[in-house]
């Protein structure tokens, strides 16, 4: 699937969910079933900063394409850290870097999130593109 | 601490007070809201907005310098909300400086301090539970002036080490600063024996009674406390405004803080000489409205009463950590024989911000995180609290919806 397609997909998922009090029931399972980082990678280097809770995100490229994993200590960050893995991790960097993110605003998270989440949210989203540009540079030198 | 029941903290005025709190009355996702983060702001009454608004719609105008009634209207309503507040903590109104908030008032002292009193090789004490805005500053002035920042440590139930306080102070200390209720903690601390302590051995003390102003009453000279710092917005009134309370003889020998408009007596460009206290320290045009607006905040909190907000206030503490308990796995994170109504607590493994998360969707308002308190929650050992902290307005059903929302959050966590 595609970048985009991961997005429809998501928003797809959310459009059966009554309340948000179910959307935060999925999103808990999401992750509690994220795969778990490597602790090795749980490191200072790894740590995103911006929200109340801590997030460690690891990407590394595998055949041209860039796999991410990572983890948090609160599951709800867990679960939306999730999310933006399906959609991104897996891609060649060069589409993950040129992805256009919209799946966050069309199911209602940002306005649902409180500032730091969301600014979480966002810094983990810029990390990830960041990670893209940079293999994408090295990948070109090479 | 006995267990309260709902029956015996029935008390009708609960709710007229209520009703004199427009935003306690809407939903918030669906729910009556239950707002429990009075620690980090409380919300206003009707008196407050509306004595802003008038401010705003009739006299609107600036102080101490204008000759017009309109100027004159406000430079009165300004004077009488520095005597109200005055009044309000058993200081004289000259005592009494207007600043953006408690932050702002410990740091004017810092700074005064690090200018003028403060060499390399003395101690400033503050304490373990402080919240950042009583360390950095210290920091910084210690820093600078090659001081040390001496921290008076604290058991696990939170309460100050007094004995290891005692040991701590010699002639080198400089200046003790000390928070009065702990806002992560909500521990009492025994401010008048740390006062009495501390000038034993001839040194000044600092309150920060940014916790304290909206449930405890405060008078300063029966205290014989130096300086004390409180916020307008924890106290039922407007943010960016809050006063620093010092002795006289403190305020007349600290330099001033910021120089401007208001704080002078004479300028010239060769030399200047500065007004009295308090308006030294008042440079520029002031927070006007919001100064008018705290006075306000001060009249409704006499009105309902300090002794009766501290009594009610206890009851309600003693029901919610009751009725806290019987949450399975729930830890409270402070546990002093002499606490307010902020009330600290993990549940088994769950993270405060998922607890904090879930309980807003069920409308509740509680306060995540470390408090601006790190070193604290580093001392034991949490990345943070669930904090819920009570406000004269709330009431027993406010406390049973918490209860109820902490265990379903726990349940969808668990």
């Amino acid at each position: 699937m595609t970048i985009k397609e991961q997005q429809d997909r998501i928003i797809e998922d959310f459009e059966v969910f009554g309340d948000w009090m179910e959307k935060y029931e999925y999103i808990i399972q999401l992750g509690k079933d994220l795969p778990l980082i490597d602790p090795k990678y749980k490191t200072d280097d790894n740590l995103i900063r911006g929200c109340q809770s801590k997030v460690w995100l690891h990407a590394e490229l595998q055949d041209g394409k860039l796999v991410f994993t990572a983890d948090s200590d609160a599951v709800i960050t867990k679960g939306l850290v999730s999310l933006v893995i399906q959609v991104l991790s897996g891609h060649p960097p060069k589409d993950i870097a040129e992805a256009e993110i919209y799946f966050i605003d069309a199911i209602g998270l940002t306005s649902h999130l409180s500032p730091t989440r969301s600014n979480g949210l966002l810094s983990m989203l810029k990390q990830m593109k960041l990670y893209a540009v940079a293999f994408q540079a090295k990948s070109m030198q090479n | 601490m006995e267990t309260a029941t709902a029956q015996d903290i029935l008390w009708p005025e609960v709710e007229l007070i209520r009703n004199e709190f427009p935003i306690l009355q809407q939903t918030v996702n669906g729910r009556p809201l239950v707002y429990l983060d009075n620690g980090a702001t409380t919300q206003k009454p009707v008196s407050v907005i509306r004595s802003m608004q008038e401010y705003y719609t009739q006299y609107n105008s600036n102080v101490h310098r204008g000759v017009h009634t309109l100027s004159q209207q406000a430079t009165a309503a300004y004077e009488a909300a520095r005597h109200a507040v005055a009044a309000f903590i058993g200081a004289h109104h000259h005592e009494v400086v207007f600043t953006k908030g408690t932050t702002d008032a410990i740091n004017l002292v810092a700074a005064g301090f690090r200018k003028s009193f403060l060499r390399e090789g003395d101690e400033i004490i503050i304490s373990a539970m402080e919240h950042h805005s009583n360390i950095v500053p210290w920091q910084l002035a210690c820093e600078e002036k090659g001081a040390k920042l001496k921290v008076v440590p604290i058991s696990d139930k939170g309460e100050l080490d007094m004995d290891a306080f005692r040991s701590m102070l010699n002639p080198r200390v400089k200046l003790v600063s000390i928070t009065w209720i702990s806002n992560t903690l909500g521990t009492v601390n025994p401010v008048k024996d740390i006062i009495d302590l501390a000038h034993e051995q001839g040194i000044p003390v600092m309150l920060d009674a940014a916790q304290a102003a909206a449930h405890t009453p405060i008078k300063v000279h029966e205290l014989d406390v130096d300086f004390l710092a409180l916020s307008g917005h924890k106290l039922f009134g407007p943010t960016g405004i809050g006063i620093l309370f010092g002795k006289e003889s403190w305020l007349e020998q600290l330099p001033p803080y910021q120089g401007g408009g208001d704080m002078i007596k004479h300028v010239t460009f060769e030399k200047t000489t500065y007004a009295d206290v308090p308006l030294k320290f008042e440079a520029g045009t002031p927070a006007i409205c919001e100064a008018i607006g705290l006075g306000a905040a001060v009249a409704w909190v006499n009105k309902v009463g300090i002794h009766k907000i501290q009594a009610y206030e206890h009851q309600l503490t003693e029901y919610a950590v009751a009725a806290l308990k019987q949450i399975e796995g729930l830890r409270f994170i402070g546990e002093a024989k002499h606490r307010s109504g902020a009330i600290s607590f993990l549940v088994g493994d769950t993270h405060p911000s998922d607890v904090g998360v879930l309980l807003d969707q069920q409308g509740i308002a509680v306060r995540t995180g470390h408090h601006c308190t790190q070193p604290l929650c580093d001392r034991f050992g949490i990345p943070g609290t669930v904090r819920a902290s009570l406000a004269v307005y709330n009431t027993t059903d406010d406390i049973d919806r918490l209860v109820e929302g902490v265990r379903k959050a726990v349940t969808l966590l668990g």
